[in-house]
């Protein structure tokens, strides 16, 4: 007898285990599925630094949800509706977040006295009544995927390690995700090993027949496709838009790409990526340290590439004099800065936007950068392209300011027509009857010629040391420092001039509460302003790309409101700047724990200063 | 007129049909050396090399980072970057990989390059990125007005050490060799002809060239190679590198060659100087710098003294061939690129638009 189908509007699901129980990958392919059923989704992986923490401990947890809905949504989820925990420790590290009456799939085979006991529970929680509020699944997932490889060959021990697969085939079946995707995947990964990719294609398929015939799962549940804008739709997660939007960038430019970058979580995919694209011209330059990085990208930006580099938080501490050399050389260059949690080396798979101020004043002199930043994984494309704009444009370093969440996060993405893409004028420099003046500026961006070595009559000398006007010679001159301190100065705020009119979103028009935001808080504010739209109170919302120079029409929108409400993942970093520009009282929303906002924690903090205004 | 160097550093830099002279290498920029200044004779000595190499000017780009010899790159009619302390090897690197078609030079001093930019200079080494480095070796910190530097030698007394420094000193060459250096040489500032020697076979030399020279500081360091410029002492103190020959020095003996010379040592591994009535011609050792093996020339790196300088070996210590760093990142690229024919546009588009896609009507 079939068995019943639910209709939900959205669900969120976490996978939780060992970091060597594959849990990454089995979030990763669910979302995949997801994606090419047509569901809207957001997903938030969250694992540790260490690669394997100590087997079965909370610190080697591992998790990965995803949100997804028939309707547009724009984050990953609150609290899982569905918990998969491998293991004690991934059920103890994750039961907090789970609302009671929610569905836990748990693996009873690692329910054992040792396991137990590593995470502190002195008796098997399984057996007694404290889980009572919810609805546990329990499936001996290690077993029953070992029992359903008995015929390949594979010792216990190898078989084990494809029960992510089976609890991936469960889920599948539990939302009817289409499992072809699946298959070709685990067929291409497992290509040189046929062995394995047999085992895993078993494991998956056992774990979803076992989903139609067992009577622990009455019900399964279908979540219609939502609907989207016409396009051709990938999943992407933000370090592979950003990876993309660096290659077309070269494209639209005309200029071969150099990425000069060391290791770093969590930018280290950018390199990754990067690297396998030589196909494009573009070169990796994997350096001795962060320094070197950032120093062979500005080389190469001297000989003429689109040169780039790619770090973290503490990466930028070390790169920040060359950064400042950048300044002074008024050479292009693109800075990624994947922040993470700090100070130090801090929390390096955690996400927070507290570098801003970092990149914004972390050099010695007046020193100005423009920065932008993207606001969603999709996104980081047309940003990376924005930030190669800004740079090719003035002359000028230019950091692309995005994090650990829209890196390893992932959403449906409308591919774009290449076609579409702006233009890129690199409009090097060319010899003419007149003396060559490296510092002589374009009247329109005051950006300085770009001479490329290989133009003959056009040989000059750049230096950090401070140049004199148009010739660019040595100078310590006071009135010409003065000068040039302004005229850079000058250029970046001109930048503003390139920057489109703000989009508010005010559906009533009547709000008198406006909450701004940047970067990869964007889903999430936009959550929480719905949601307190929905109880009757109108609000209106930004979110801002670029923060340096901060675009021409901010300052009178942000008088025009009776409050702004600035939610950040920091400790006010931006309001800072904003009360400092603009003399605006804005109020403060911080949260600095290493993860995203949740929607429903926002909505609150949100509906309290609704309540403290008046309205 | 354009000497042929049979030089394969160079081969993918243009060459110009024009005849250079040395002041066509010269900017009309004021040169801030203090009088006196070992710079000015390298200076000049380079500017007078350069028309030698027939590559057109605008070709040519040098590098350097802080320091008294970093302000080098100003008074060279070329592309030129003054960059920050100790980062002139990582930027030229970044040069050199991006630009074929351009002779790369950084030019450094002991500060610089052995102090704050040490990591960038064994890294530059390893890779053998197509480099010429000229290293200026006063042994002190002259722009900062006279602190000891890491070729100091130990005890000396500075500014900041006025007991005198308790640091052990690097030897410039040994440290190149430990890198793994294919290039490796030593040459003196006062000894021009010497000097024009060693940049030819540097600029000819595909891969990291590390010149060393010994540059006097009249200010702060004055006098500290007079053992070795000095007429009565220096055929006692530079021990003579010249390829294919016994390494001999000092008073010449009867067949008119050094009395002393170098030998290996088989207890120790080593060389040591031995007096070659002694011993004979035949036992000396023969310089050979192509040699695979950088044991010998080790050896031979550390006949320098670590202390007040009083001898020395000078020449071409390590001169070998392996492929480097920017050639075979250039042959990855161009491999990739003949796997991957077609448009640039449609592949772009075929890589952006790959994965599983579902489209939404």
């Amino acid at each position: 007898m079939a068995k019943p189908v639910q209709q939900l509007d959205r669900v969120v699901i976490r996978f939780a285990g060992d970091s060597g129980d594959g849990m990454q990958l089995a979030g990763d392919q669910f979302t995949s599925e997801t994606a090419v059923f047509g569901n809207d989704l957001s997903t938030l992986p969250n694992f540790p630094a260490e690669i394997r923490a100590p087997a079965g401990t909370l610190p080697g947890v591992s998790s990965f949800q995803l949100h997804f809905a028939d309707h547009e949504i724009t984050t990953p989820g609150d609290a899982p509706d569905v918990l998969v925990a491998m293991n004690p420790a991934a059920l103890k590290a994750n039961l907090p977040d789970l609302p009671v009456g929610r569905d836990i799939i748990v693996n009873t085979d690692e329910f054992g006295a040792r396991n137990l006991a590593k995470v502190g529970y002195a008796t098997n929680p399984l057996d007694g009544d404290s889980l009572d509020s919810w609805r546990v699944h329990k499936v001996p997932l290690t077993s029953m995927t070992i029992e359903a490889l008995a015929g390949t060959g594979l010792g216990k021990k190898d078989a084990a390690r494809a029960r992510n697969m089976f609890a991936l085939g469960l889920l599948s079946w539990m939302y009817h995700r289409p499992t072809d995707g699946t298959l070709r995947f685990l067929e291409k990964k497992f290509a040189k090993l046929p062995q394995v990719a047999a085992a895993n294609i078993a494991a998956f398929r056992a774990g979803w027949n076992y989903g139609e015939t067992t009577e622990s799962f009455a019900v399964s549940y279908e979540v219609k496709p939502a609907p989207m804008r016409p396009g051709v739709y990938r999943n992407i997660s933000g370090n592979l838009a950003l990876s993309y939007g660096l290659i077309a960038a070269s494209r639209q430019s005309g200029l071969p790409l150099f990425l000069g970058a060391y290791p770093i979580t969590p930018a280290s995919d950018i390199l990754h990526e990067l690297s396998k694209h030589k196909g494009f011209g573009v070169r990796t330059f994997q350096a001795e340290d962060e320094i070197a990085g950032i120093g062979a990208a500005l080389g190469a930006a001297f000989g003429g590439a689109l040169a780039v580099t790619t770090t973290s938080g503490p990466g930028i501490a070390l790169k920040s004099e060359t950064i400042g050399l950048a300044v002074s050389l008024e050479l292009p260059l693109v800075i990624c800065d994947i922040q993470r949690g700090g100070p130090s080396t801090g929390l390096p798979t955690k996400t927070e936007q507290t570098d801003l101020l970092q990149v914004m004043f972390g050099r010695n002199g007046e020193a100005p950068v423009p920065i932008v930043a993207p606001q969603s994984p999709g996104d980081c494309f047309d940003a990376a392209i924005e930030a190669a704009r800004i740079a090719l444009t003035y002359r000028t370093p230019v950091f692309l300011l995005s994090d650990g969440y829209l890196a390893n996060g992932s959403e449906p993405w409308s591919i774009p027509d290449l076609d579409g893409l702006p233009e890129l004028a690199p409009d090097f420099a060319v010899a003419t009857d007149r003396p060559f003046l490296p510092y002589e500026r374009d009247p329109a961006t005051l950006a300085r010629p770009w001479a490329i070595p290989g133009t003959a009559g056009l040989e000059h000398r750049i230096g950090g040391l401070e140049k004199a006007d148009e010739t660019g010679e040595i100078s310590y001159d006071p009135a010409n420092h003065d000068l040039m301190v302004r005229l850079r100065q000058s250029k970046v705020d001109r930048i503003a001039q390139s920057i489109p009119p703000l989009l508010v979103d005010d559906p009533s028009g009547a709000a008198g509460v406006l909450v701004l935001g940047w970067g990869s808080t964007h889903g999430v504010i936009d959550a929480a302003c719905h949601r307190v739209r929905r109880r009757g109170v109108p609000v209106a919302q930004v979110h801002l790309r670029h923060l340096n120079p901060f675009p021409s029409d901010l300052g009178d929108l942000l008088h025009r409101y009776d409050r702004v409400v600035l939610p950040e993942l920091n400790l006010g970093q931006l309001a800072l700047l904003l009360r400092a520009c603009y003399l605006v009282d804005v109020v403060s929303i911080n949260q600095v724990n290493g993860m995203p906002f949740r929607a429903a924690d926002l909505e609150e903090a949100l509906w309290h200063v609704l309540q403290g205004a008046g309205t | 007129m354009s000497i042929d160097l049979g030089s394969p550093a160079l081969s993918g830099v243009p060459k110009t049909d024009v005849a250079q002279r040395p002041k066509d290498f010269k900017t009309d920029q004021e040169v801030r050396w203090c009088p006196g200044c070992g710079d000015y004779v390298i200076l000049a000595a380079v500017q007078g090399f350069l028309p030698e190499l027939g590559l057109r000017r605008e070709n040519i780009v040098f590098v350097s980072g802080i320091g008294c010899s970093s302000r080098f790159p100003y008074y060279l009619d070329t592309y030129g970057m003054h960059s920050i302390h100790g980062r002139a090897p990582a930027i030229a690197t970044g040069i050199a990989t991006a630009r074929e078609d351009l002779s790369v030079w950084v030019v450094t001093g002991d500060g610089d390059a052995l102090s704050i930019g040490g990591n960038h200079l064994i890294h530059a080494l390893r890779r053998n990125v197509n480099l010429t480095i000229l290293l200026f070796n006063n042994r002190i910190y002259g722009l900062t007005k006279g602190q000891y530097s890491p070729t100091s030698e130990a005890g000396k007394v500075t500014k900041s050490t006025p007991m005198g420094s308790v640091d052990h000193p690097f030897n410039p060459v040994s440290l190149a060799l430990g890198a793994e250096a294919t290039f490796v040489a030593r040459t003196i500032d006062s000894d021009r002809k010497h000097l024009t020697a060693v940049l030819a076979a540097a600029a000819a030399h595909r891969g990291t060239s590390l010149v060393e020279i010994y540059q006097n500081c009249p200010i702060f360091n004055d006098g500290a190679f007079d053992a070795i410029k000095d007429r009565d002492t220096k055929a006692d103190a530079i021990i003579p590198l010249e390829l294919g020959e016994p390494i001999r020095f000092g008073a010449p003996a009867e067949d008119g060659g050094g009395s002393r010379g170098l030998a290996l040592d088989a207890q120790t591994g080593g060389v040591r100087v031995v007096d070659v009535a002694e011993v004979g011609v035949e036992a000396l050792l023969v310089h050979d710098a192509t040699r695979d093996d950088p044991t010998t020339a080790f050896a031979i790196s550390r006949l320098t003294d670590a202390g007040y300088l009083r001898q020395s070996p000078i020449g071409i210590f390590r001169q070998v061939d392996r492929p480097t760093y920017d050639d075979q990142a250039r042959a990855q690229l161009s491999t990739a690129r003949t796997a991957a024919p077609g448009e640039q546009a449609d592949r772009l588009g075929a890589l952006i638009g790959g994965g599983d896609t579902w489209t939404v009507v």
